[in-house]
């Protein structure tokens, strides 16, 4: 899901970064996404390349980093792995699962020169 | 688009502005930045360089393309003296953080006025608009109330909304599917908005990027209406997960389709257990007092909230 303007996000945070740590270039960009985060990781990487274009970002390799989900299962009482956002609990099947880690979508670190 | 340096970064319109409203940030190979300002006059100083993985050394010219090899802070490719070494630098930062950054001071804007602030999300054509009409049409003479209304292109809602004597501001977001909160924040000054008024923020038609997209709102409220599948919450949980209500409307349509509103309501909550459902018809006003009463609701705990706790009676 719009992940055009996400990728614009991440130019935003590269910009600020750039004033802040006086950098001109940025040569790889890290990403976090988590399973149960709103990127579609290939997505991304689709619009990454064009949002960097002209900016100081460009031709910047992407590295993503998958996170994966976990949850808190009510009626187990218990966390539980998960693999997409709205699934149900592997241990018994309820939907009553509240995603605990893995929405993650963050810009953790870049290769600057 | 930006027609100094051509860049895109949306081609957003807000009523009774000038069109190249968005001031950017550049960051040069030398790494002097600067901003645009609003009057495009072009930096005679730098030049945008297009393919900036291209450099000249002396008397020959390579680009260069790098792996993923990382040795300590250095680059695996470092290659010539007076090159700047590469180093990684630490952001940890969410990527959505700087729209949650206007969004917060919107959220600040609204309650030090005692302002309630909607965001309206749905599919295109589930009514939202004339929803919105109808709504002002019945509270305009009790509350005071503006209206921002968010499309790709044209005035339409804009004008539809204006003709019931309630101010709106339209916002076109171009090549954007959804609003964010730095276009709200920029289109406020424009509509003057009183003390403790309800402002709607009727979103671009479209379940799944508005979910993500904070705009500084007390809530969103999703409107799925029964000419939709009932599978909608299920299809995009996304936008019903973020909702505190759901207004179904065109309810009296009913009688006429195959809708199970059972169904749907079924649907909404199991991906949100906790939303609020009103069923309404914008066309006959069926529920419209259920959905006008749940408004003074929230406003008076919004209002009690702002004046510490204090009971506060209003028309």
């Amino acid at each position: 899901m719009h992940e055009m303007s996400l990728a614009e996000g991440v130019l935003q945070i590269i910009e600020d970064a750039a004033r802040s740590q006086k950098f001109s270039r940025v040569k790889t960009v890290i990403l976090e996404i988590g399973k149960l985060g709103s990127v579609e990781p290939e997505a991304m990487r689709f619009c990454f390349e064009a949002v960097m274009h002209g900016s100081i970002a460009q031709g910047a390799a992407l590295e993503i980093i998958e996170l994966p989900g976990s949850g808190w299962c009510m009626q187990c009482a218990m966390n539980v792995p998960m693999d997409e956002k709205y699934g149900a609990c592997p241990q018994c099947g309820s939907y009553q699962v509240q995603p605990v880690s893995g929405t993650q979508m963050r810009v953790k670190e870049l290769e600057v020169e | 688009m930006c027609t100094t340096c051509g860049c895109a970064t949306g081609e957003v319109k807000i009523e009774g502005q000038d069109e190249h409203h968005h001031a950017h940030w550049h960051v040069h190979e030398d790494g002097a930045a600067h901003s645009h300002a609003q009057d495009g006059v072009a930096s005679t100083k730098y030049r945008h360089v297009q393919d900036a993985h291209e450099h000249i050394h002396g008397d020959h010219a390579h680009p260069h393309t790098h792996d993923h090899l990382h040795f300590g802070l250095g680059a695996a490719h470092s290659h010539a003296s007076g090159m700047s070494q590469s180093r990684m630098v630490q952001i940890e930062r969410d990527i959505l953080s700087k729209n949650n950054d206007y969004a917060a001071q919107n959220r600040t804007f609204f309650a030090g006025r005692g302002i309630l602030a909607l965001n309206l999300v749905s599919s295109p054509g589930s009514g939202k608009t004339s929803l919105l009409v109808r709504s002002i049409t019945e509270l305009k003479q009790s509350i005071a109330l503006a209206v921002i209304e968010g499309d790709q292109q044209t005035t339409n809602d804009a004008e539809r909304i204006r003709a019931t004597g309630a101010p709106a501001i339209q916002i076109n977001t171009g090549k954007g599917c959804h609003l964010d909160a730095h276009m709200v924040r920029q289109a406020l000054p424009g509509l003057e908005l009183l003390n403790e008024s309800l402002l709607f923020i009727e979103n671009v038609g479209n379940l799944v990027c508005p979910a993500a997209f904070d705009l500084g709102e007390a809530c969103k409220v999703a409107i799925l209406s029964t000419t939709e599948g009932e599978d909608k919450p299920l299809k995009y949980p996304d936008m019903f997960q973020a909702a505190r209500l759901m207004l179904l409307n065109k309810c009296d349509l009913l009688p006429y389709l195959d809708f199970d509103v059972k169904l749907a309501l079924e649907n909404a909550r199991r991906v949100n257990p906790a939303i609020e459902v009103i069923c309404v018809s914008a066309k006959t006003g069926e529920g419209m007092a259920d959905w006008l009463a749940w408004i003074a609701r929230e406003r008076t705990a919004l209002l009690e909230k702002r004046q510490g706790n204090a009971l506060i009676h209003y028309g």
